[in-house]
């Protein structure tokens, strides 16, 4: 069975070709994917994500739950409507999800978690949450857009309810606040996003998604599929689950170590499996290669260096460099000259740095 | 979508085949091919000389989505390749029946053309494969 968003009926609408999406009907693209990812990198894109989950924690015990649950540490939140990207991880470091949690109270937070992750995060966090007497509440009565871009919060902003404006401007990365936008509709907008350019995340009742959707059309917001999603995260650095890790692969395999907080005394599971491997020495990790040659770097694709095999993760062809850019798993050391196998054929790769692209531009070194 | 050019002859896989006057036979993708693919950025041409059998890989077009194999509709010789989609890859996108085309061959067996099928067959099958 194939789940459908409620602005399903608008994509078709306008014409977008649709695929199987994790079990869900979703726009991959409204006609061209690259001028679709151009659009984001110069003006605003918008982008049906409704099929992510959200889940409300309810109880007094959130918090101390939320130390044991995640990677990251909420202790980092101590103002409302701040958020944190962290790694959920099982007892053996590997990441079950990755996602955002936003803070309210000490009693009440949200996560946003992977659509296609859904079911297997709910038992996790379910089962973990009774120890803590909390109440795991999903919201599947919200639909989410998120609009990204140069110009994204500026088109956002305007929609809004005059009086909250000033307080929307002034949100600052990874924050996030209610607002009233077109007809009084109430919204969640967070300024949080997958591309690498500035914008907002919106969540939104979905009764009122159709509309808001067709407000920001008429600001001049450009309809997006999955499809530039996926480039426009991978030109920014960013992994996406189930591609660049997962539940055999640790943050640190990830490049996710910067998401890890050994604050002391907190107790949160996987910590002493990736104590262990960092006291170890970690034996993969995840690098940027780029394409010079003609050709396009794919998820699958072998990778030859001087330590041994790896393999191409989430690769793909960048729209802003026009080349083909990836994200590799290899052996850890000097991996001397690299080259990627495609179909038969060794190409040299550069190892780069990444993010390969933010705020429009290629990055240094890029 | 464009209508389909009745004088055009096709593979299952969506490769077109278009007989020359002079016998050779040009080779192309579908535009529902191309449009299901989504935006290309690169192909692999065959070699100018190069024999091929039919439903053989020869060619290869790579949209930011998907690597595609295009197979050989009938055997015979390459005998020239759009070496203006090395550059452009995108001319498929825009006219995958015209300019967007990839490879002329020299058929060694012309009964080979009678296997493929007709516009009418080949916009029956892919009405089929939207439902």
């Amino acid at each position: 069975m194939t789940a459908k968003t409620v602005l399903n009926d608008t994509h078709r609408a306008l014409g977008a070709r649709m695929v199987d999406f994790g079990g869900w009907d979703m726009p991959i693209n409204y006609g061209s994917q690259i001028e679709e990812h151009h659009a984001v990198r110069g003006d605003a894109g918008m982008f049906d994500v409704s099929h992510m989950t959200v889940i409300d924690l309810h109880g007094p015990r959130t918090r101390d739950f939320l130390r044991h649950l995640l990677a990251n540490s909420v202790d980092k939140l101590k103002v409302s409507g701040k958020a944190l990207y962290s790694c959920m991880l099982n007892e053996r470091g590997g990441v079950i999800d990755d996602l955002i949690v936003y803070f309210f109270d000490d009693a009440h937070y949200r996560l946003v978690v992977n659509a296609a992750t859904r079911a297997k995060d709910l038992a996790w966090i379910e089962a973990q949450a009774k120890d803590f007497d909390v109440v795991v509440k999903e919201r599947p009565e919200f639909a989410m857009i998120a609009v990204q871009g140069p110009n994204a919060r500026g088109k956002v902003i305007a929609l809004l309810h005059e009086g909250d404006r000033p307080r929307i401007e002034k949100l600052g990365k990874f924050a996030a606040a209610a607002a009233q936008g077109p007809h009084g509709m109430p919204l969640f907008v967070a300024r949080t996003g997958y591309t690498g350019e500035d914008g907002f995340e919106i969540i939104v009742p979905e009764e009122h998604a159709v509309a808001l959707w067709q407000a920001l059309v008429d600001a001049g917001v450009k309809p997006c599929g999955l499809g530039a999603r996926d480039t426009l995260r991978l030109e920014a650095g960013m992994n996406l689950y189930g591609q660049d890790m997962d539940e055999d692969v640790s943050p640190w395999e990830a490049n996710l170590g910067w998401t890890i907080a050994f604050d002391e005394g907190r107790d949160f599971i996987g910590r002493s499996a990736l104590e262990a491997q960092k006291a170890e020495g970690v034996k993969r990790v995840m690098v940027g290669l780029v394409l010079d040659d003609k050709g396009v770097l794919r998820h699958g694709q072998k990778v030859l260096t001087a330590q041994g095999e790896g393999e191409i993760l989430s690769g793909s062809f960048s729209p802003t460099l026009e080349k083909a850019i990836a994200f590799a798993r290899i052996p850890a050391g000097e991996p001397g000259d690299i080259r990627v196998d495609i179909r038969g054929r060794e190409l040299p790769v550069r190892l780069v740095r990444y993010p390969f692209v933010r705020d429009g531009k290629p990055c240094e070194g890029i | 979508m464009s209508e389909i050019p009745g004088d055009l002859k096709f593979l299952k896989s969506h490769e077109w085949a278009r007989v020359e006057d002079d016998g050779t036979v040009r080779v192309g993708i579908s535009d529902h091919a191309q449009a299901a693919l989504g935006d290309l950025v690169y192909v692999e041409l065959p070699e100018v000389g190069a024999s091929v059998q039919a439903g053989n890989g020869v060619a290869v077009v790579e949209s930011v989505k998907a690597a595609s194999d295009i197979y050989a509709p009938v055997s015979g010789e390459i005998v020239s390749v759009n070496e203006a989609l090395t550059d452009k890859p995108e001319t498929i996108n825009e006219d995958a029946f015209g300019d967007g085309w990839l490879f002329v061959i020299r058929p060694s067996d012309r009964g080979e053309l009678d296997e493929l099928l007709d516009a009418d067959a080949y916009a029956e099958q892919i009405e089929n494969e939207d439902h």
